[in-house]
């Protein structure tokens, strides 16, 4: 198992190049509009969430408890059917998978990362279930960890981690080698974030705007969600209520003569109408859920905005602490205090210090304010650095989003026709048969 | 009403055809070419409940003819198969030439000091000899139609009288002078005048003749132009009670009672469905909003997402028409013909009524003539003749009410079938369109990413 296969192309070694799509790969992305790009990881293998299973087992307060497991396949790219599985093919439950994105999060905060899906069912019209071992719920996820696993893989820089390739593959040991990177200390601290949203005094605009952008898309989403729920309610009861009329039509065609077998024949159309409204939004729930990973997605947009203020935010604490201290360097040499001081004043009070104590201090602030000068070129530099990688990134994701809620879209449209045509073609049944009467 | 010989029947043989005798009695009309098509179908039995072919009584008397009654039931009777292959586009012609055309039309209202009313204009073209003028147009109030169904269920009680849309509306819950409203029930009206001027016999009433006619409805007097049958039902005593009710009426009171059960389901089901639709179409409208709010945060995104909201609008307003089309035609029918059956029922009833009077009558005299030896009474012979005319003229009616019913259902479903066909066509034009726009969108900007 070729552990450093991930990060062995130096092809990908710019990164964060996001050139235009050639016609071939466009076309591509027609076909498939998850895997954006060709990665080197993704050249090699096929990543398949196979399976899923029920298992039972201790928790960590040690109470039983069923919980469900995915197996992750990993297979040779362009192998024929049967080709041999690369790795250990692990089972991984849910909370591994939120493990692995937390790391993600932290060791690449300029990367939009790509979102796991819902941790419980929400928005669920109500024959839907929301319960979390339901096989259709269960099914679902089992999709959407396949699709996350291929969106990592198609990532550029993503792709290339050491660690998400041993999620891919090792079935133990996993988990220590993710905690040994050490990401958990890396995280910033909540406290440290939200100060930092609050006292930034010169975000940049576009991150602004993208966080603006973020929460309307984050509303917009959600709103639509909740109202298709419902919309998704009302159509079911539409629907059933006609299968009424099968019944009806069954039991007065039997105090019929002539009407008898139209009316007869009719109903049973109309017990077929409304049995259809299952299967339709059974396939409504597959656009529900790439709606919901989009909404899912603000919240990685957020996440990356919330780093820039933090950063931006160190680099405005560091450029006061560099100005505070040339300040207090100002007032040593010249002997003015300009700004009320403890030390200006316990001076007025008890005495004017030594030139040597004065020296020695000068001494003490020059190497300071040199660290200081250090600091803040460090940190505009790591400002500029994230400012213009996280800028690719968005932009990236823009465009996939643009592409693929675009394509979601249309395959709604293309389910509506549908349905439309399965009750054109059922209503047309039951005239013939009114005709019959 | 052309007396010629029926078509399409086999003749009957033996007795004097009872047709040959009512020519003399009833008016002649100027002979127009019948321009309808004879129907094919060699079954005479008008399908369904029975219909007695026998043309003369079962004690072998041949039938009075004096009262238009009992000959026009006659006649009724042998032409009810023309109806079945009638052109179902105008449910009430009978394929021989219709020679009364009546019309309710243009509402309007009428604001007295005393009250608000709405008039109908009624049209009446007509080449009988019983009108004085081929033309007439009157206005006439909900409280002459219920006046003329009235005089007709006093004076030819042996008939079947069409329904009437409901006479009281809850005030506060319905609005009577609502354009809805309104159309509703001038439809209704409408079909009850035509069904009446397409009946054999109601339709040569005397009180629909004033009705049509007379510039000012004397209701208060009424005419006195009763027929002899009509007086001697009237006169019917109650008191007596029916004995033993032949099968076959007995067959029609439980269809009836069954039937208009079905009848009250459907009804129910039809609201509920309406009501469902009601509670789709407000989320559905929120529905659309959302996906257009949306839009406005989006540039790339805005014209198909502007595109879907476009598209569940019009689903909206195509459900809407949907569910407008059901309420003003389905249900008023399903009331409709719940009426009609509370109508039959209570012929039913007066049947009855008569069949025990006659059977009371029968059993006093015969005890007397034991004793007395006198000879049964004219009286007991007259109600013998009653209870026949009425067996037969209810019989006549029965098959014509089964026969409309069936059209009327088959037109109404079908029609039912057409309203939510257009619905779905409607939507699906809608999302064709935007599917198309936006592939096309998507071919132009993958050609623009290929030039780059």
């Amino acid at each position: 198992m070729n552990r450093t296969m991930a990060d062995s192309d130096s092809e990908e070694a710019a990164v964060l190049d996001n050139t235009d799509l050639t016609s071939p790969e466009s076309e591509n992305n027609m076909i498939n509009t998850m895997v954006e790009r060709e990665t080197a990881l993704l050249k090699k293998i096929d990543i398949n969430v196979a399976e899923s299973e029920k298992r039972s087992g201790k928790n960590t307060v040690n109470m039983q408890e069923t919980y469900t497991v995915y197996l992750i396949e990993i297979r040779p790219a362009n192998a024929a059917e049967g080709g041999l599985p690369v790795g250990d093919s692990p089972w991984r439950r849910y909370s591994e998978f939120e493990l692995l994105r937390t790391y993600l999060l932290v060791t690449y905060p300029f990367v939009v990362i790509p979102p796991l899906p819902e941790k419980r069912a929400e928005f669920v019209w109500h024959k839907l279930s929301a319960d979390n071992l339901d096989p259709d719920f269960v099914e679902r996820r089992r999709l959407g960890l396949e699709n996350f696993l291929i969106r990592v893989a198609s990532h550029s820089v993503l792709s290339k981690d050491k660690i998400f390739y041993q999620f891919l593959t090792e079935e133990k040991g996993w988990r220590e080698a993710v905690l040994e990177t050490g990401f958990q200390d890396k995280a910033d601290s909540r406290l440290k974030s939200l100060s930092a949203t609050l006292r930034v005094k010169n975000p940049d605009k576009s991150f602004t705007d993208l966080k603006q952008y973020s929460d309307e898309l984050n509303s917009a989403i959600s709103h639509l969600l909740r109202v298709r729920a419902k919309v998704a309610d009302r159509m079911y009861g539409v629907y059933k209520v006609h299968g009424n009329y099968g019944r009806i039509f069954s039991e007065w065609s039997a105090i019929e003569k002539e009407m008898g077998d139209g009316l007869q024949s009719a109903g049973h159309h109309m017990d077929t109408h409304s049995a259809s409204v299952d299967d339709i939004l059974e396939e409504e729930e597959h656009y529900a859920d790439q709606l919901k990973e989009y909404l899912f997605y603000t919240d990685a947009l957020r996440s990356v905005c919330r780093k820039h203020e933090l950063i931006q935010y160190e680099l405005e604490m560091a450029v006061l602490d560099l100005a505070s201290k040339k300040q207090q360097r100002e007032e040593l040499t010249t002997g003015a205090v300009r700004v009320f001081s403890l030390k200006g004043m316990s001076s007025k009070l008890f005495g004017q210090e030594s030139p040597e104590q004065r020296e020695s201090r000068l001494a003490a602030l020059q190497q300071s304010i040199q660290a200081s000068e250090d600091a803040v070129l460090d940190k505009n530099q790591e400002c500029r650095e994230f400012m213009r990688m996280s800028w690719e990134e968005v932009k990236r994701f823009k465009e996939q989003k643009d592409r693929e809620l675009r394509e979601a879209l249309i395959s709604y449209a293309i389910m509506q026709i549908s349905m439309c045509k399965k009750g054109i073609q059922v209503w047309s049944n039951a005239k013939e048969c009114f005709n019959k009467m | 009403m052309i007396v010629g010989a029926p078509r399409g029947l086999q003749p009957v043989n033996g007795t004097t055809h009872p047709l040959s005798a009512v020519q003399e009695t009833l008016s002649p009309v100027p002979d127009v070419t019948a321009s309808c098509h004879i129907p094919n179908s060699s079954s005479s039995s008008s399908g369904g409940g029975g219909g007695d072919k026998e043309v003369v009584l079962t004690n072998g008397k041949p039938i009075e003819t004096s009262s238009p009654a009992s000959a026009s039931s006659l006649l009724n009777r042998l032409q009810l198969d023309d109806d079945l292959e009638a052109d179902t586009l105008d449910l009430y012609a009978s394929t021989e030439t219709r020679d009364l055309f009546v019309t309710v039309d243009d509402p309007k209202k009428h604001v007295s000091t005393m009250e608000t009313y709405i008039t109908y204009r009624v049209s009446t073209k007509t080449s009988r000899i019983e009108f004085d003028l081929p033309e007439y147009n009157l206005r006439r109030r909900y409280q002459d139609f219920d006046w003329l169904r009235m005089k007709l269920e006093d004076s030819q009680p042996t008939h079947l009288i069409p329904p009437l849309p409901e006479k009281f509306v809850m005030k506060g819950v319905v609005d009577r002078f609502s354009e809805e409203f309104v159309e509703t029930r001038m439809k209704a009206l409408d079909k009850f005048l035509k069904r009446v001027a397409d009946h054999p016999v109601l339709s040569f009433n005397p009180h629909l003749n004033a009705f049509l006619t007379a510039k000012d409805l004397n209701k208060r007097q009424g005419l006195a132009l009763l027929t002899k049958v009509g007086e001697s039902v009237k006169q019917a005593a109650g008191g007596y009670k029916l004995r033993a009710r032949p099968p076959e009426y007995c067959v029609m009171g439980e269809y009836l009672d069954t039937f208009n059960q079905k009848l009250g389901t459907m009804d129910r089901i039809a609201q509920r469905i309406l009501k469902e639709q009601t509670e789709y179409l407000v989320e559905l409208r929120e529905y659309g909003s959302v996906y257009a709010g949306w839009a406005g945060s989006e540039d790339a995104l805005t014209r198909p997402l502007e595109g879907v909201a476009g598209c569940v609008s019009t689903c909206c307003g195509a459900m809407e028409d949907l569910s407008e089309g059901m309420s003003q035609e389905l249900l008023p029918v399903l009331r409709e013909y719940v009426l009609y059956i509370e109508s039959m029922k209570n012929v039913l009833k007066k049947r009855d009524q008569s069949q025990a009077e006659y059977e009371g009558r029968l059993e006093a005299a015969v005890i007397r003539k034991q004793e007395e030896k006198t000879p049964v009474p004219v009286e007991v012979e007259k109600c013998q003749d009653r209870v026949e005319c009425f067996n037969a003229d209810l019989k006549a009616d029965w098959e014509r009410w089964q026969s409309n019913k069936r059209q009327d259902f088959r037109q109404l479903l079908t029609s039912m079938a057409d309203k939510n066909i257009n619905y779905f066509e409607k939507c699906q034009s809608a999302w064709e369109s935007l599917v198309s726009q936006l592939q096309d969108d998507q071919a132009e900007n993958t050609n623009e990413t290929n030039c780059d």
